[in-house]
This record gives structure tokens, sequence and C-alpha cells, in this order.
């Protein structure tokens, strides 16, 4: 139990990169980026977890009555969260760009295309 | 009782993980995407931090998944129409 | 670069990192250990500013200058997205043709969609009292509101989606935060500090000084953009199509 959620997190990660240098697909592509930062995710929550404890929220709980899960970590996953899926958008307004520029959205096809 | 719940949500993430990699056509991988958000958004709940979970919740399985099957709607729009002229 | 060359670049590159990787992981503090320094801190410093969702005082008081960070790149990827999927003069618009939805969807579509979006107002606005904010209601609501593309057509999620007025209500929502921020700047203390607003009772709507504000800052600014967004997508994958206008 002690390793393994860093380990997932270090899994989800590598399977996200994987998946992006073998795409045949930009679109495909893009999904596996959002699999990488699933990753990223899952880490940031693991290393704030505390056991017995609860979630940082105070409006029906006691202050100091339990120990609560470190907020910090919570707060920066949350945002990112957000902001990566905007992230998410512009890099498809990308590959939709490209799309009507050359026809094709295979990375193999486009780099044929530029050589 | 709660570290098994946390074991078996983390192992349904590394498995949706590498099933939304190993799903090479992306409207497929858009709807093993949403699985992985929710699964996500069950991890994190286990792992006390319900804001992120809502976020994971309303991102993961709705937002990404949709934006992805729009812009493979335009692709594949595109490339039905240009596919006879090439 | 080859294919098979750039398989080997990765597989080398990816067992060095999941090497080092798994190193890092063993030395670690184990997971759901008792020692969390900044977490005991933020914790302390929030109960200190009545502020009931730690989570909400982390992102809109003690690292509110990051959280301006985190919108000004919502705000950028907007307006990237805006540039990217603009009509182009060889493009014009095509009347999409409704298309047959089965009842069930549509009579169900239009029926949770006050409630998605009351939903995530309600998130919201308890942002700084309760788990969500700004963050997840403004994602929440706005796409509640393309279930109307469900449970009507494109045209009547058009009508209650004025794309501008939208890009407008962004641009006011993040200026709405940079002013907080100089207001309390000219009150006499550092850009976002809070110290503006009393702190008001503990687990009230009105507590937290100025993280209300910000929060609902970042819920309107969230939606608009969402909205925005999902707009620009829609139009390029329903309505324009390429070829000389008709």
């Amino acid at each position: 139990m002690g390793v393994l959620p860093y380990l997932v997190a270090g899994w989800v990660f590598l399977t996200g990169c994987y998946g992006l240098a073998t795409s045949r697909n930009l679109i495909h592509a893009v999904g596996c980026l959002s699999v990488c930062q699933a990753g990223t995710y899952v880490l940031l929550l693991a290393v704030g977890y505390r056991h017995d404890a609860t979630a940082p929220v105070f409006s029906d709980l006691k202050p100091g009555s339990r120990p609560v899960v470190d907020p910090l970590v919570q707060a920066l996953t949350l945002t990112d969260v957000v902001v990566g899926a905007t992230v998410t958008a512009l890099l498809l307004a990308l590959v939709v760009q490209i799309s009507k520029r050359h026809g094709t959205v295979d990375p193999d096809e486009l780099s044929e295309l530029r050589g | 009782m709660a570290d098994a719940v946390i074991v078996v949500a983390l192992l349904l993430v590394a498995a949706s993980a590498t099933a939304a990699v190993a799903a090479r056509d992306p409207v497929r991988q858009a709807l093993v995407l949403s699985v992985l958000g929710v699964v996500l958004a069950i991890l994190f709940t286990v792992l006390q931090a319900p804001d992120v979970a809502l976020s994971q919740l309303a991102v993961g399985s709705a937002l990404t998944p949709l934006l992805l099957l729009l812009a493979v709607h335009k692709v594949r729009r595109r490339g039905r129409r240009e596919g006879p002229r090439r | 670069m080859s294919r098979r060359f750039r398989l080997w670049l990765v597989a080398v590159g990816g067992a060095g990192l999941a090497a080092l990787f798994t190193a890092a992981a063993l030395d670690l503090p184990a997971f759901g250990g008792d020692h969390h320094p900044y977490g005991d801190r933020a914790v302390h410093a929030s109960l200190s500013r009545h502020t009931a969702n730690v989570i909400a005082s982390v992102n809109f008081d003690q690292r509110a200058f990051d959280t301006l960070g985190e919108m000004t790149i919502l705000f950028a990827a907007v307006i990237g997205c805006g540039a990217l999927l603009r009509q182009t003069r060889d493009e014009h618009r095509a009347t999409p043709e409704p298309q047959e939805v089965a009842r069930p969807v549509r009579r169900y579509a239009l029926l949770v969609l006050p409630v998605a979006l009351l939903t995530g107002l309600y998130v919201i606005a308890h942002g700084q009292l309760s788990p969500g904010g700004g963050f997840q209601g403004g994602v929440v609501a706005a796409t509640s509101l393309h279930l109307l593309y469900l449970g009507a057509d494109y045209r009547a999620l058009e009508r209650v989606r004025p794309v501008a007025l939208y890009e407008t209500g962004d641009a006011v929502a993040t200026s709405a935060y940079v002013v907080t921020g100089l207001a309390a700047l000219i009150g006499g203390s550092a850009f976002l500090a809070n110290t503006l607003l009393p702190y008001g009772t503990f687990n009230t709507l009105s507590s937290g000084g100025t993280v209300p504000l910000l929060n609902a800052a970042v819920g309107m600014e969230v939606a608009c953009a969402v909205v925005v967004l999902l707009a620009r997508f829609l139009d390029q994958a329903v309505e324009i199509e390429e070829g000389n206008g008709t």
C-alpha cells in the first residue's frame, strides 16, 4: 500500500507518454495528453493524503476535532483540472486548423509533407 | 476498509487510463476518457478531495470528451468531402 | 526521424524515467503519513480568516496571485481558440438540418437543464463554505446550457447564447479579479491581500473577506470561457463549411 499510489501515478503518466509518441492521429494524441495530466493529479493528491483524515471543509465540522488531509495540493489540482481542459481545447483548435491546411491529422503524413 | 477502497479505485484508474491510450479510434477514446473521468472522480472522493472530484466530474466526464468528439466530427466531415478530390 | 527510431527513443527514455521515478517514489514519505507542515499552516490561516472551505481560502486568499495566473491562461486559451476557429473568407455558414432526437431524451434534457444550471450557480455561490467554487460551478453551469442542444435544437441554443455577450463577460470577470486586487493596493496593503472587507461570521455566505468576490469573478470567467469555447467548436462542427459562400 505504501507506494502503490505513486506507482499508479507514474504508470498513468508513462502510458500517456507512450500513447503520445506512437499516436497516428493528432486528436488521439490530445486525448493521451489528458491521460498524462490525470497522472499528475493522482500523484499530487496521493502526496497530500493522510490516514483517517477527512476533507478540509469546516462547514459541518468543528475545527480541530478531526485531522484533515492537505488542502494545498488539492487547491493546486483543482485549478489545474479546469485550466487543463481549456488547454486541451486550444490544442484541438490547432488540430482542426492543421486538418484544414493540410487535409490530414496523421503526424507521420504531416512530417512527410514538410520534408 | 478505506484502504481497500482506495486500492480498488487506484487499480481502476490505472486500467481505464491504459484502455484510453489503447483505444486508437478517437471516438472510442473519447468514451473511454469519460469513463476515466468518472473513475478519477471516485478516486478523488475516497482520497477526501470533494472539490477536485467535483471539477474532475464536470471536466473529465463531460467537457473534454465533448470537445474531442466535436473536433473528430469537424475533421471527419472535411475528410469525407475532400476524399474523392485527392 | 523514422517510426522505429522514435519507438526506441521512447522506450529508452520511458525506461529511464520509470527507473528514476520508482527510486524517487520509494524514498517519498509513505502514503497517508501524518506530516503535512504546509497543509496544517494553510488550515490555520484559513480558519483565522473565517473561511470554512480551506481549499477556497488557498485558491482565493493565500494563493490568490497564483489563481490570477491560472485565469490568465484560461483567458489566453479562449482568445487563442477564437483566433484559430474563426470563420475564414473561403468558408460559409450552412444551416444545419434539425435531426430527430428521441422524445424521452428531449424531455429529459429539458427537465434536467434548469436543475443543472441551478446546481452550477449554487456550487459557485457556496464556494467558500462547502466543496465547490468558481472553477467547478462555472463548468457545470456552462455545460448545462448545452443540454438545450439536445432538448431543442441548435437555433434555440444560439438564441440563449449570444457569443459576444459571453466574450464580454469573460473579459469583465477577469478585470473584476484584477480590480479587486488593485483595491487592496489602494487600501494600503499588498496586491490581492485579503484585508479590505471584514471577515464576517464563520460559515455564512458573506464570510471570508474578499474570498466570495474573487470566487464569483472566477465562476463568471470560467462559465463564460467554457460557453465561448464550446460555441466555437460547435460552430466549426455543425455550421461552418468550406467552399465559396452561397
